[in-house]
């Protein structure tokens, strides 16, 4: 079984690696992690983790830069069905339209837009940085076995605001509550970084290894 | 609710840890692989790696550590130290940092922090900021360690810092590293009512008093501790108990 953590320039890409590898052997799963950027690699993937650092337009600009891959990865997930994971910025693709910088088009899998995090009057920080706690929304097959007081790690200034509340698989508050993971059909996504959320990102790597 | 952040710090040397009294007469404390790994297990909610004499050794030491790092540790990972360059910035998160800690670069060229932020985002991009106080109510700007005056004030350079692209500030104060009298909370108080970024508050901590002090009176979003740690004087652990005892809002 092949995964493919999609190297499109932006990311932590093998903390990212790292992270899925262990979930992989702890597991005493059959999984071959390729950090790669090779549209033939995204093809011949079973399962697909897109990483996303920056900002939405300069991850779409990195999709849009490796010939072939937007196309591929639309192939992949809305036509063969693979699983994905989208982290992050990563995850944020996933929606119609982003509006960091400017407006940019999303892969638009998901329908919804990326806004600014909006705090109105509270002396909270962003970027919405740091252990938050978890909350469940929705039944997930991958975001399962979690409990509502587990930690995930946030870094972001812009949250995803999907249109149907009903994908949205967990929330975390942060002066409201802000959308933290997403599960649509073979799609996936988190806010937070499940590389970076010691167990409980592992647990839900491992979820998305196990579908 | 957002948590605030325990960070220990590794000052790393040639491939090993070492932490000096204001930066000098540096001691060996070990491994940094095996230390990160022991935080992390323990429950630090990030861990820091500084590499001290990046400015004029192999940066590949450094590169080295963040790899083995990478393999053990599943808490975010900041690197700093020598950082000079986008491609020093993309060598150390592909090695499996997770941010970086820009000092002298930013000082020099606050364009540098732009173009980086937009490249790689606002969210590793770590500006450190290292202030030591000149007169009443001033703080400067010192670069290489500690080692060179600036003559830039620390308020407005954070503020700078943020504009252009900065996602969280590593205040050091020169004065109190290395002292154990605590953080300098006036500076602190000054730098987190200036900017709307995260501050992490460095240099001082003795005890886990000063922690608390540097949350709750500074307004810092998470403390960074090298000693008190190191040698085992206080565990992680213990550290967030004695917070959350306090009414501080911490991951245990």
């Amino acid at each position: 079984m092949l995964l493919t953590v999609v190297d499109y320039g932006v990311g932590n890409l093998r903390s990212i690696a790292k992270s899925i590898e262990k979930a992989n052997s702890d597991n005493n799963l059959n999984y071959s992690v390729k950090v790669s950027s090779d549209v033939n690699d995204v093809k011949k993937s079973d399962k697909i983790v897109l990483p996303g650092q920056g900002s939405f337009k300069a991850c779409r600009e990195g999709i849009n830069n490796i010939s072939g891959l937007n196309n591929e990865l639309n192939e992949s997930v809305l036509n063969k069905n693979k699983p994905i994971f989208g982290i992050c910025a990563g995850m944020q693709l996933f929606a119609t339209t982003g509006y960091e910088e400017k407006k940019t088009e999303g892969l638009n899998w998901i329908p919804g837009k990326v806004v600014k995090l909006e705090l109105g009057e509270s002396d909270l920080k962003v970027p919405h940085m740091g252990w938050n706690e978890i909350k469940i929304e929705n039944s997930s097959s991958v975001f399962k076995n979690l409990a509502d007081n587990n930690h995930a790690y946030f870094i972001h200034s812009y949250e995803f605001i999907p249109k149907d509340k009903k994908i949205v698989s967990l929330s975390t508050n942060y002066g409201k509550d802000v959308v933290a993971a997403v599960s649509f059909k073979n799609i996936y996504g988190a806010q937070f970084h499940p590389e970076k959320s010691q167990n409980t990102g592992i647990k839900i790597l491992t979820n998305f290894l196990n579908l | 609710m957002l948590k605030n952040r325990i960070i220990p710090c590794l000052d790393v040397k040639n491939g090993r840890v070492v932490k000096g009294i204001n930066f000098v007469d540096l001691k060996d404390a070990g491994d940094p692989v095996e230390q990160a790994s022991i935080y992390d297990k323990g429950g630090a909610d990030e861990i820091c790696f500084l590499d001290i004499t990046a400015s004029n050794e192999n940066r590949n030491t450094i590169i080295d550590v963040v790899n083995k790092t990478a393999e053990k540790c599943f808490v975010p990972l900041t690197v700093g130290g020598g950082i000079r360059t986008t491609d020093n910035i993309r060598d150390l998160l592909l090695a499996g940092a997770d941010k970086v800690s820009i000092n002298t670069a930013a000082v020099k060229d606050i364009n540098f922090v732009k173009e980086a932020s937009k490249k790689f985002g606002t969210q590793c991009m770590v500006v450190a900021v290292d202030a030591k106080k000149v007169s009443d109510g001033k703080w400067e700007i010192f670069t290489h360690g500690g080692r060179e005056k600036t003559g830039i004030d620390a308020i407005e350079f954070s503020k700078k810092a943020e504009a252009n692209g900065a996602g969280e500030i590593l205040l050091t104060s020169m004065d109190k590293d290395g002292t154990k009298t605590g953080y300098d909370l006036e500076l602190l108080k000054i730098i987190t009512k200036s900017v709307s970024i995260p501050v992490i508050a460095s240099g001082g901590a003795g005890n886990l008093e000063h922690l608390y002090e540097a949350i709750k009176t500074g307004g810092a979003s998470a403390v960074l501790a090298a000693s008190i740690f190191h040698y085992g004087e206080f565990t992680i652990k213990e550290t967030k108990e004695y917070l959350k005892s306090k009414n501080v809002p911490v991951r245990l």
